[in-house]
Parts: structure tokens; sequence; C-alpha cells
């Protein structure tokens, strides 16, 4: 069985897989890291949104084989770890806004939202409703009110 | 709807027991006696007939049996076994909230799990109708009570002082500076046998918790990932394992030609041939995803296979029952509307973990029926009913797909021919083809009126049948549904009754429904059959007031029999600015609705101009936008403002959805939806970026019921604003149906493989 080593939330970590599973798969079946969740498998619903090298991504779609070994993974659960702190500002922000209600695609909201001003800032704006409106990630329980709310004050406090 | 006023009711005490148990545990029995005669879900016929009084004996073991119980634990907790299932609808901060308002303790120290399935509690353990935490509000809260006395008789012993010397406060007792938490006093508190007690319970004016605002008690295992749902639990040797599924609704398998083949793959264990497909179990889901698509199956058709939109349109129409009154031209309004199939398939994907053994199973889902559940799947095990455990996991959401064990019972039926656990998911094409969905139905109105006044309304909503076989939780009422006599039709013409009805003084009224039998997998959606039959009648008030000349507004409120809505619908008036100008193309829409004792009004503004119809989008649909929302709700009793406020934002989404996106194209016996791409749930781009939500102070000593209470009114407003911005009245939804906006995937093999290019999307 192929090797496929990676830096996942800060630890090297090497695993025993066939090349063509989609790291969704090595992060929840095999590590045991179950903070990406699976919603689609297709690169739609967003739910299993994660960084590599900061960026968002979304491992249901990539093959564990296109990982390379000094790519650095981040999941929900390493989110806190990169500002050094117990819960990353944009998480902040969620719990006062209260947003989650079943809370199945709020990792992956969180995610993408943390990416999202970061882009953002990087091209040296503030986000913008456009770019609210641009976010994929399904909501099937509709809060999407409250992510709005919780990413302009996220983003205040990045 | 009820028209309740607000007043104090007297103090009377209300019963419950303390427990033998190491520390204090206070019982209440499940038959609420406050609150149940206003239950939404109907009592069936009495089930005692056709009931095996064999059932019964193990029921009626101890006189206690079917308490719930509140527990104070030795760290200073209290912890409280719900018998409902948390969903994303919030009863379990709702529930924490009600204990630590009795108890005086504060709402961090409340631990809220979900109880296994408990058949002693009978027809009492279904999360459904909205009406949780209607149900709980007085037992849980008598639990608590009694608890807070115990502790109080407690400590008045111990320190030689009269109770009424004690007060208690954030989890601590105090007199005569003294003083002592309820974890010192847990065990000494805790009774040596079980005795009935009574207390009293705060009134509403006293609340301190209920009534303001709370954050989710879950809220922080949510933002972390850390919240654990089916699929996330570790169930010793329960490999991950899918399902190859049939190119038609319920098809079955003929022969499959390379099983042994498929077993032989990377990382997969077992391949089996169950009722709907052929299961694979391995070591990833991956891994399952390539096995089923390489499987090589010849497909039996199912029930539905030549059925098709327009078949089941055409058969809907034929069995409309006729409508009374004589059409009477220029003094009538007519209309027909037809909504398409929905699915109600929440996000995260159906999914269970079974451990079947000889002579025992144990079972993961998360299940709003869970005695239902534990019963038939004890049933088609060959199992006895004590050999067969239950738990119930939290959702990530349900809007009526978790009244069904699906899911559970097929990962049963797997783990006992495989001889090993597993832990089965549906791949989300799976739920969207063969999973359960709203039935497509058409509601035909004629409404008659005479000098100023409305003299009939008669509305006849046609369904393909939607199953009622969860019945009222168990056994009894489910066996109740499947017989011919007393069967499924009669149940949903019960809860069609029990649910609808025209908050207007329109003369004569009548509203009938007729279902036909067309074998779906059918189920309710979030509202039930509200969303469709209120949409109608609201577009209809519409017509009636244009036809009579007359604002919708001042149309409503002239005609309104109900003080509570007419309440919300001037609030709406005032805080969304109702008549205010818009520009051509756009519009104000209003609806109203009273359902589970509460009474809501939505006030919504629209854009259906081109330039916003036409913007674009990548895979997905655009079309008109709700620019604005104003939601005013009466909940009765509030308990958790913040909580009812979120629950009008989903029901908001919802309603837009099912207006103008959301629907099921069914074709040759399957629906052609696959992903979230193609089953156009809102998404951010068809949200509105404004929405307010009104939560009325208390008008009643009760709180209503509030997961499914906003959909209904969302929906008609935002269908009245599009055909207000349009000059057009839709007669079918979604407004898009008529369109294909999607590439079907293939129905063959029936789960797509995923995509390997995600890093290009990456930002």
């Amino acid at each position: 069985m192929p090797q496929h080593t990676f830096v996942l939330n800060g630890e090297r970590v090497t695993v025993d897989v066939a090349d063509d599973v989609r790291l969704l798969w090595v992060l929840r079946d095999i590590l045991g890291v179950t903070g990406p969740k699976y919603g689609c498998g297709l690169n739609v619903c967003k739910s299993c949104t994660s960084h590599i090298n900061g960026k968002a991504f979304n491992p249901c779609a990539v093959p564990v084989s296109k990982i390379k070994p000094t790519d650095e993974i981040t999941t929900i659960e390493g989110l806190p770890a990169t500002v050094g702190r117990d819960l990353h500002p944009m998480q902040e922000a969620w719990l006062e806004e209260d947003v989650a209600q079943c809370g199945y695609c709020q990792p992956g909201q969180i995610m993408a939202a943390v990416a999202l001003v970061r882009k953002a800032r990087a091209e040296g704006r503030t986000i913008t409703d456009d770019d609210l409106d641009g976010l994929r990630n399904i909501c099937r329980c509709g809060t999407y009110t409250r992510i709005r709310a919780a990413i302009k004050k996220g983003e205040a406090r990045m | 709807m009820s028209e309740q006023r607000r007043s104090e009711p007297s103090r009377r005490r209300f019963l419950g027991y303390l427990i033998a148990a190491p520390t204090l545990a206070v019982g209440v029995t499940w038959v609420s006696t406050a609150d149940s005669a206003e239950a939404v879900i109907p009592t069936l016929p009495q089930p005692e007939d056709i009931f095996d009084l064999g059932d019964l004996q193990n029921l009626a073991a101890t006189p206690t049996s079917g308490l719930v119980s509140v527990q104070v634990n030795e760290d200073g907790t209290a912890s409280f076994a719900l018998h409902r299932c948390e969903v994303g609808q919030g009863i379990t901060t709702t529930v924490a909230m009600m204990i630590a308002e009795e108890l005086d303790l504060p709402v961090e120290r409340v631990t809220i799990t979900l109880a296994d399935a408990r058949p002693e509690l009978l027809m009492n353990q279904l999360t459904g109708g909205s009406n949780s935490v209607r149900s709980i509000f007085t037992p849980v809260r008598t639990a608590a009570a009694i608890a807070r006395q115990q502790l109080v008789r407690t400590a008045a012993t111990q320190w030689g002082v009269p109770e009424s010397a004690v007060t208690t406060k954030d989890g601590g007792l105090f007199a005569n500076g003294r003083s002592a938490t309820y974890g010192d006093l847990a065990k000494a508190a805790a009774a040596d046998r079980t005795v009935q007690v009574s207390a009293t319970l705060k009134s509403t004016a006293a609340f301190r918790v209920l009534g303001k605002p709370h954050n989710r008690i879950d809220a922080l295992a949510a933002v972390t990932g850390r919240k654990s749902f089916g699929m996330d639990l570790q169930v010793p040797g329960a490999k991950p394992c899918m399902v190859r599924r049939p190119p038609t609704i319920n098809g079955t398998v003929r022969t499959v030609r390379n099983a042994a083949e498929v077993e032989a793959m990377p990382g997969i264990t077992d391949v089996a041939v169950i009722t709907y497909g052929v299961a694979v179990r391995g070591e990833t889901f991956g891994q399952c995803i390539d096995a089923l698509r390489a499987l090589d199956v010849d497909w039996n058709p199912g029930p539905v296979a030549t059925e098709s939109d327009a078949t089941v349109l055409a058969a809907l129409k034929k069995a409309q029952i006729p409508l009374a009154v004589p059409q009477l031209g220029a003094l009538s309004v007519d209309a027909e509307f037809t909504f398409a199939f929905a699915s109600n398939a929440p996000l995260e994907p159906d999914n269970a973990i079974a451990d079947v053994r000889s002579d025992s199973a144990e079972i993961w889902s998360t299940l709003k029926v869970p005695i239902d559940a534990r019963e038939d799947i004890a049933r088609q095990l060959g199992l006895p009913l004590d050999k067969v455990i239950v738990h119930v996991v939290p959702g990530g959401g349900s809007f009526g797909r978790h009244l069904f064990h699906d899911v559970a019972a097929e990962a049963a039926e797997i783990s006992q021919k495989m001889g090993k656990p597993v832990k089965l998911s549906w791949s989300r094409t799976d739920h969207f083809r063969q999973g359960r969905v709203h039935p497509m139905s058409v509601s035909k109105v004629r409404a008659t009126y005479l000098l100023g006044n409305v003299l009939t309304y008669e509305q006849r909503h046609t369904s393909t049948e939607t199953s009622f076989s969860h019945g009222l939780g168990e056994m009894i009422t489910s066996t109740a549904a499947e017989l011919p006599i007393a069967g499924n039709l009669s149940f949903a013409e019960s809860i069609f009754l029990l649910t609808q009805s025209v908050p207007y003084n329109f003369g004569v009224v009548t509203q009938l429904l007729n279902e036909i039998p067309l074998k779906f997998n059918t189920g309710s959606m979030r509202n039930i059959y509200s969303p469709n039959v209120a949409t109608a009648r609201e577009l209809v008030v519409d017509m009636l007031a244009k036809k009579m000349g007359r604002d919708p507004v001042a149309f409503r409120r002239g005609f309104l029999r109900d003080d509570r809505l007419a309440a919300v619908l001037d609030k709406a008036v005032q805080v969304g600015q109702w008549g205010r100008t818009m520009p051509a193309g756009t519009a104000q829409g209003i609806a109203l609705h009273g359902e589970y004792r509460g009474a809501v009004a939505v006030l919504v503004e629209i854009d259906c101009r081109p330039s916003t119809v036409n913007r674009p989008v990548q895979d997905g649909v655009t079309g008109p936008r709700v620019t604005k929302a104003t939601i005013v709700v009466d909940a009765g009793l509030p308990l958790n403002p913040r909580g009812i406020e979120a629950q009008m934002q989903g029901c908001l989404n919802d309603g837009i959805a099912l207006a103008l996106t959301s629907s099921l194209h069914v074709k040759d016996g399957i629906p052609l939806e696959g992903s979230w791409d193609n089953y156009f749930y809102t998404r951010q781009w068809n949200t509105p970026v404004d929405v307010q939500v009104v939560v009325l102070p208390p008008t009643t000593n009760t709180p209503s019921g509030i997961g499914e209470l906003g959909v209904a009114p969302s929906f008609a407003a935002v269908a009245c604003a599009y055909a207000r911005a349009t000059g057009k009245v839709p007669t079918s939804f979604p407004i898009n149906h008529g369109t294909l906006s999607f590439e079907p995937l293939p129905l063959e093999p029936s789960t797509p493989q995923s995509p390997t290019n995600g890093l290009d999307t990456a930002f």
C-alpha cells in the first residue's frame, strides 16, 4: 500500500492508503478527524471545507496522492492553533451570533469564511455582500442571515 | 387557533416522584395533564381493539416505568435524558432552560442527552408536529421544581432551620449564613424509596431564564467540530458501508454478476444483496463508492417505474373532490395551484450504525420515532424486543426525514446479512432519488363574494399519499395506519383537518383532502400540508382583494377572525413598511398563518427585474430575489426568543425555496435530482440580505410550536409578492419547475464518482 505524508493540523502524519482515496475519507475514516463532514462527495455542498496551505478547499474532491509532504492541511480542529488561541475569532463570532442550528455545515462554513476574509484582505479590501452571495456552502437549516452577520463580525476581529 | 388570553393560572401543585437512586432523582409521568389536550398531532381512535395485550405486560411492570427524570449529580450539575430528538430545532437548549429556571441552576450546569428508545413511554417519544416544547413545558419544570424543593428540605433538616429560611441561587443553598452547593447535598437529598411528592411551579412573571434570549447549549461543540453526528461515532468493527441502488424508486435486484470480484477490491470486506440494492462494506467510504460503482447488476423495476411528473399530475386532477358551490362568473375567484414533489433531505445524509448479533442488536441513528424503529427492527430481525437497543443520535437536520427509520432498518438488514457491524451512509444522490419525498399536490380553490362580503371559500387539496406509517410513535398506532379500514387515508385526513384552518370570515368554508395511493417513498416535510394549502389560500385572498378593489392588508384586516393574527399583521405592516413605493418589477407580499397555537405574519419584498432574475451564478439558479423579509411571530409564551428568531429565519429560507427554486422532477420512476446543485434549496445568493424577526411579548401562558410555524407564511408571502411584482398569479410551484436547470447525473451507477480536481477551486 502506498504511503502518503502531509502536515495535518500542525503535525506530520503518514497513512497507508491507495492513491485515489479522497482526502476526506483519509481524514475521517483512517485518521478519525471528523470535523469535516460528508454532505455530498461531489464538491457541491462544501460541508467538508478545510484549508490547504491556508486556502479553502474540499477534501472530498482531492485524491490523497495529490497532497504533497509539505502541504499543510488544516481542519476545523486545527483552526484555533493557527492564531495561537483556544478559539479562532471567526468561531467566537459564530458563538456570539448563535449561528448554528443542527451544526452539520458549520465547520465548513467557518473554514470558508476565514478563507474568504483572507482572500479579500490579500486583495486589499473588505468583504462585500457580493462576496457573501458567492459562498457556496449550503446550510439546509437556513442560518444564512446569521452566517453573514458572523462573518462581518469575525472579519473585524481577524 | 385558540383565542386563549393571557391570564395567570392558579398556583396548583404538580405531582412527581422522588426516585430511589444514589443521588437526587425526580421523575414525572409522561402524560401531561396541563397541555396535552391541545396537542397538534391528533389522538387516534382508541387502539385497544388492535393492541395485543401481551405487548403491555412489560410496560405495567412498575407504577413508575413511564417516568422521565431529572437528576442532580455530585458535581453540582443536573442531567436529563430527553425523550425527543435534537435535529437543529433547539429543544435541548429550551429544555435546559426549563430545568435551570425551576432548579435555580445556571443553564451551563444542565446536561441534556437523548434517551434511547423507551417503549414504556408509549406514544410519548415522537419528535414531530412542533409539539416537543409544548408537551415538555409542564412535566420537566415539575421535575426540576421538586428537585429544588427536596434540596431545600434536605438543607433545612441538616441545618435545623425552617424550609422557608432556605434560599437557592445559582446552584447553591443559603440560610442564616450557612451555605452548600447542590452537589454537596445531591446524595443526602436522594430518596431511599420511590415516593410521590408535589411542588408548585414558578409563575411565568417570576421567570429569570425562560423568556430571555439564550444561545444554544451545543454551539461550542458545533463550531469546533466536536459535535458528534452518526457518522462520527466510533463503534468497534463498524466499518463504512454503502449501497448500490436501482435506477427506479424501490427497484429490486435481479442478478449481480460480479459480487466475488467486487468483494476482492482494495479495502472491501463484504458484498450482500439486500431488499433494495446491493450493500458493500469496506475500510473507507471512498472505497465503498468505488465498489458499488463496479458492481454489475440487473434490476427489476420499482412500483412507480412508469410514473413521471405528468402522469402523477393527471392522476391528481382526476381524483379531485368536486366543489359544491357553482361558479358565479364575475363574482367568484377560481384558482388551481400545482405543487411539485419536494425533498425533505437534510444536509447530513441518512446514516445508521448497526451491530446485529445472533441473539441481540444495537442500533445508532437519528430517529424521531425511536420506539417504532425499535419494534420494527426487532420484528425484521426476528429478535425479542428487549434484545434490541436503539440509541438516538442528534441529527444534522431532519425536516421530516427522520420520522422514518428506513436507514436504520437497512443498516440492521445489512449487518445481519454480513454478520458484522456496519456504519451505513446513503450517498447524496441516494438521498434525493430514493429518499422520502414530500408528495406532489394540487389545490383547487373557489371563493364567491357579493356586496363586499365573501360568501364561500372552498378548497380541495389533492395529494399523492403522505405516509404517516410512523404513526404516533409506537407500534399500536403504526399498525393502525397500515390497517385497511382505519387506514392511512383517515389518519391523513385527521391530520389535515387538525392542522388546516381559514382564519378569515369567509362565510361557508370547507377544506377537504383527497389522496391517491401511488407508491412513492413519501413523508411529511417541515409543516406537512400547510405550506401548500396556505399558499393557495393567501394567493386567493390577494385575488379576492384585487377583485373587490381593496388593498391586501386592509382586506385581510377586515376579514380576520383572530386577534392574534391581527396583531402580528399590524406589527408586520408597521415594521416592514407595507405600502412603501417600490420600483416596477419589484413588490411587497404579505401572508398570515396560525398553527401550533402560534401566529405569524411575513412581509417580503421581491425583485423580479430581468437584471436580477438573470444574474449569473455558476451551477445554480438565481431567478427572482427576495431582498427583504420581516417576520412577526406570536409564539404564545416565547421561551427562548433567540431560538425562535433562528427558527423563523430557517423557515423563511424554506419558504423561499418552495416558492421559487426547490423541487424534484420525477421522470420514469425516479427523481432526476442528485446533488445540491440540482435540488435548489436556498443558497446565499438567493437569501435576503435584510431579514428582521420580531418576537412579540407573551400573549398566553403556554409556548406555541415554533420549528415549522414560519414555513407556510413565508412561502405564501413570497408567492404573493411574486404575483404582485409580475402581475401574474403563478399556478405552479416552485415557479422555475417548468425549466430543468441542470444536467441530471447518470442513473447508473447510482452514486457518482467524487471529483479529483478539488485543488482547482481552492480560494
